[in-house]
């Protein structure tokens, strides 16, 4: 198969060279057993880019000034010739939409073919975070279901109220997430027919829960007196704690419980929710996504040029855009601006082919069972089994890590010095493996918050927990944040920052300094 | 399966509604710079966009996060020199590390203490005349107008050739045959039935002289029907335009300075900021600006800008001079009834000693009846001279649309600017 007739010299394209270079990626990536959604390939032009980019990958999204903000900034970078990598750009969707940009060369388009349309493609069909937390078929229904809701909401309540509350569910929506509860997929049409049921149904079950004393006898455990002991002789305050577990997901407690949301708000954060759920998996994987993006384009561009559908020339310039693209600045470079997702990522993936492959005693001393197994089924199990905490815990080899010559500094503000704790040798590699792994947790990158009362016999008042890391406080955007929340609730709210059992820290909004003067 | 699907000649600018929206959210952020940006600009300079920077702090959107402290490990690529158990001084801000835990997940423009970035030519523009108006823009009433605009006004019979209406024309014309031809069809359809039954008797029974008659008649019909026009001059429509008469949008601007001796290149300099925000302005509210350029020592003489603006010249100053001349440019080139008149004058406030009552006289005699508005700035940190006093009193006359103000530096000129054309409340 060495006859070598490339399908195409040069820079320039047309749908027809397109649509053969596809054939060919497709026909490869079914030889690797790339599973994908049917592809939708669209052609645009710059400035759509910076369209598609500022909406952050949503391809209908509802308005608010936070994404002209994001244009002005992608504009501004591309004006400036600091905007790499704007030719990928990939939706998990059904079928899965991709855009090339019409000044890309032909390498670049056929690039982005296999890497965003067999790569990150067959990533979101075959990752168990996608199956679980998003519904690929539905998502557009869902955008546009959203876009029209919130103009509709503009129209009839002016556009200052729908913004200040998108503002408000902006600063929440990373805890807009359930984390252990697997979400029942929506049907965007559905969601439509049920929405106007649901703002009377909620609405009905928000007053119920603000009107009565709920009925339930507590246990002597759960007895908790809000009150002073002998102020509640008659027991009225003893109902227990609500909620009686804590809650990670605030903006669903909200929409829930907020005792002074119209329904068309809660409504409002339903969506801004359900698309934080939907953003959740991508937040989660992405060293493994665009790791195994790239490590596909490189394989199948690879396999084009080994049966000479491209040539000497587009190869070559190939290598040089994926050598950029995966290219690690050192920590002391002034380029460096943390791991490189697509360096750390391709490293990984190849690691574990070449251990498939060509395992070392060291090898497989480590990866008893992946040495010398099949390695496009291990690449596969790999992908589909693991988010990036959990994929770097299972699979960081010590080849990759001394490739990498990763180090480990461990940063306490009781100690004046830095340490470094670990390096790349025997006695680092497990130390380093699990604190990068740790280092992707979500739960480690974001503070631990979670809803711990609502003063509902009281007050009214909201009180969250905060859970601290390592004695890590949480940075001043607190207040602004609680500022929102406090819109939100519309009754006062308060966060202990907790130190195991101790209360270190409170914060309140309004602040107290205020209510004494307004009192 | 895969489709390609070519969108690149969608809509474009999906974005602008969000980019409207951030604008106008920080709005009295984006006005700080625009002004800043007026007074810094070189002369000319007004037909490019701006860049414009907010503190990032006031455009962030709060989350959740790790603030500073406490302990944390955090692993970085590219180790050279260290080994395990080496002690580091911290590196300087604190920061430490450069948030190696982030992956890249943080946005562009965090990090950076400004936010920064474009405003097109119009934005720019819309932000430098925010809040003003033109005082007096209701145009020339239409009864004193004499411009006219043709508007379609239907269809005509008659008409030029260049505005036939092909398809009303063709209805017409299908009409006609229509109606023109059903008499002709109908007895050629009775002339054929009763041919057939002509010769479906027996031979016998035939008349053959009633035959030939049908025969004969049928040939004729059918003739008549060929004959039938299938266009016709009686069919073509035209488009009918009408003239109607149009409120002006035209506009000429009269740039009136001094160029005495005491006048320096830096009142120049003021006076042509001052001349080019209105020109900017006026463009904004009219299709057409003219401008005309009249500068005057004792003698006043029609120049163009660049000769206004950079030649110099000595001796005295006769304001009179310049008015008078406007005024007979008025009656040659721009008769009000079709042009918004503006005149906008500089000058350092000298004038010979007389001229300044038959300036006032001649101003509200002569001009002013005739003008849309009048603004004059007086470019001098000294006391006011006669000039001045004497406009006062046409300032008295006619408040609604003669403006005069003093300005003293070039920081001046757009508070100024502002102060003249700021929105008055409508009463």
């Amino acid at each position: 198969m060495t006859d070598r007739k490339p399908i195409a010299t040069g820079s320039d394209w047309n749908f027809e060279i397109l649509h053969e270079f596809e054939d060919e990626i497709a026909r490869l990536a079914d030889e690797y057993r790339l599973d994908t959604y049917p592809n939708q390939i669209e052609i645009i032009t710059t400035e759509q880019m910076m369209d598609a980019y500022a909406s952050v990958g949503m391809p209908v999204g509802y308005h608010h000034w936070s994404f002209g903000k994001q244009f002005l900034a992608v504009e501004q970078a591309y004006r400036r010739g600091q905007m790499g990598l704007a030719y990928e750009l990939v939706i998990n969707s059904d079928p899965c939409i991709a855009y090339l940009m019409e000044e890309n060369t032909l390498m670049m388009q056929v690039l982005v073919m296999a890497h965003a349309c067999y790569g990150h493609n067959s990533f979101f069909k075959g990752n168990y975070l996608f199956r679980t937390w998003t519904d690929a078929s539905s998502i557009v229904d869902y955008l546009l279901f959203a876009r029209r809701y919130i103009a509709e909401c503009e129209e009839r309540h002016g556009v200052t109220a729908v913004e200040q509350l998108l503002d408000a569910c902006h600063a929440l929506q990373n805890y807009g997430v359930d984390r252990y509860k697997r979400p029942s997929p929506i049907s965007a049409e559905e969601e439509a027919r049920r929405q106007k049921e649901r703002e009377a149904y909620l609405q009905a079950q928000v007053n119920t829960l603000w009107r009565t004393i709920p009925e339930r006898v507590p246990s002597d455990g759960e007895r908790e007196t809000i009150a002073g002991e002998g102020e509640d002789p008659l027991g009225l305050h003893a109902g227990g704690r609500y909620p009686p577990e804590p809650q990670e997901n605030l903006l669903y407690f909200i929409e829930k419980n907020a005792p002074l949301l119209a329904p068309w708000q809660r409504e409002v954060v339903r969506i801004v929710r359900k698309l934080a759920q939907y953003f959740y998996p991508q937040r989660q994987t992405q060293v493994m996504n665009e790791g195994w993006a790239t490590f596909w384009h490189y394989t199948l561009m690879n396999r084009l040029f080994d049966e000479g559908m491209v040539d000497e020339g587009l190869m070559l310039e190939f290598l040089q855009s994926h050598t950029s693209v995966v290219q690690q600045p050192p920590f002391d470079s002034p380029h460096y601006s943390g791991i490189n997702p697509y360096a750390l990522g391709f490293a990984m993936f190849t690691d574990i082919r070449r251990i498939c492959e060509a395992p070392t005693e060291e090898d497989r001393e480590w990866f008893p069972d992946t040495a010398g197994s099949d390695w496009v089924e291990t690449l596969h199990f790999a992908m589909r089994n693991f988010k990036d905490e959990s994929f770097i815990q299972q699979f960081l080899s010590p080849k990759v890590i001394r490739d990498l010559k990763l180090f480990m500094v461990i940063d306490d503000d009781q100690d004046e010095m830095l340490e470094v704790a670990a390096i790349h040798d025997e006695h680092g590699y497990r130390r380093i493996r699990e604190a990068l792994a740790i280092q992707y947790a979500l739960s480690v990158r974001e503070p631990n918050i979670q809803i711990y009362s609502a003063d509902i016999r009281g007050d009214r008042s909201l009180t969250l927990r905060h859970v601290q890391d390592s004695r890590r406080p949480l940075a001043r955007s607190v207040y602004p944040v609680m500022r929102h929340l406090h819109q939100l609730w519309g009754f006062p709210v308060k966060l202990e920052s907790m130190e195991g059992e101790e209360i270190v820290r409170r914060y309140h909004w309004p602040l107290p300094e205020e209510d004494k003067a307004v009192e | 399966m895969t489709y390609f699907i070519d969108r690149r000649a969608n809509a474009k600018r999906k974005s602008a509604v969000n980019r409207q929206r951030f604008l106008d959210r920080y709005r009295t952020h984006i006005k700080r710079s625009v002004e800043e940006a007026v007074n810094r600009r070189s002369i000319t300079d007004m037909e490019r966009g701006e860049k414009v920077s907010i503190p990032t702090r006031d455009i962030s959107e709060p989350v959740f996060q790790h603030g500073p402290g406490g302990k944390r490990s955090i692993i970085a690529p590219g180790n050279k020199e260290f080994v395990e158990g080496d002690r580091l001084r911290r590196p300087g801000g604190g920061g430490g590390g450069g948030g190696a835990g982030e992956g890249g997940a943080s946005n562009q423009g965090e990090g950076m203490d400004e936010f920064a970035f474009t405003l097109s030519r119009e934005e720019f523009l819309d932000f430098v005349f925010d809040g003003l108006e033109l005082p007096h823009l209701e145009r020339k009433s239409l009864v004193d107008l004499d411009e006219v605009r043709p508007v379609r006004a239907g269809f005509t019979r008659e008409g030029v050739p260049a505005r036939i209406n092909i398809v009303r024309s063709m209805r017409e014309a299908h009409a006609r045959r229509i109606a023109m031809r059903g008499p002709i069809r109908r007895a050629l359809r009775e002339a054929q039935e009763a041919l057939e039954v002509e010769e479906r008797k027996d031979p016998v029974l035939r008349n053959p002289a009633r035959i030939e008659e049908l025969r004969a008649e049928i040939e004729r019909l059918e003739k008549r029907l060929e004959a039938v026009p299938f266009i016709d001059t009686y069919d073509l429509r035209y488009n009918n335009l009408i003239n109607q008469p149009q409120p002006s949008s035209k506009a000429v601007m009269f740039c009136v300075m001094d160029v005495s001796g005491s006048m320096t290149q830096a009142h120049k300099d003021i006076a042509k900021r001052f001349f080019l925000l209105l020109y900017l302005f006026l463009e904004r509210n009219y299709e057409k600006v003219e401008l005309v350029f009249v500068r005057h020592h004792t003698a006043a003489k029609e120049v163009d800008e660049e000769e206004f603006f950079y030649s110099r010249e000595t001796g005295g100053t006769i304001v009179s001079s310049a008015l008078t001349l406007v005024d007979e440019i008025i009656e040659a080139r721009y008769p009000p009834t079709q042009w918004n008149l503006y005149v906008a004058q500089a000058s350092d406030g000298d004038n010979w000693d007389d001229d300044s009552l038959t300036c006032r006289d001649l101003l509200a005699k002569s001009l002013m009846p005739r003008l849309q508005y009048f603004t004059y700035v007086e470019i001098t940190p000294h006391a006011h001279q006669a000039l001045w006093e004497e406009y006062e009193r046409v300032e008295a006359e006619y408040p609604e649309r003669f403006a005069m103000r003093q300005i003293v530096e070039a920081g001046d000129i757009y508070p100024v600017f502002r102060e003249l054309f700021r929105r008055r409340s409508t009463q």
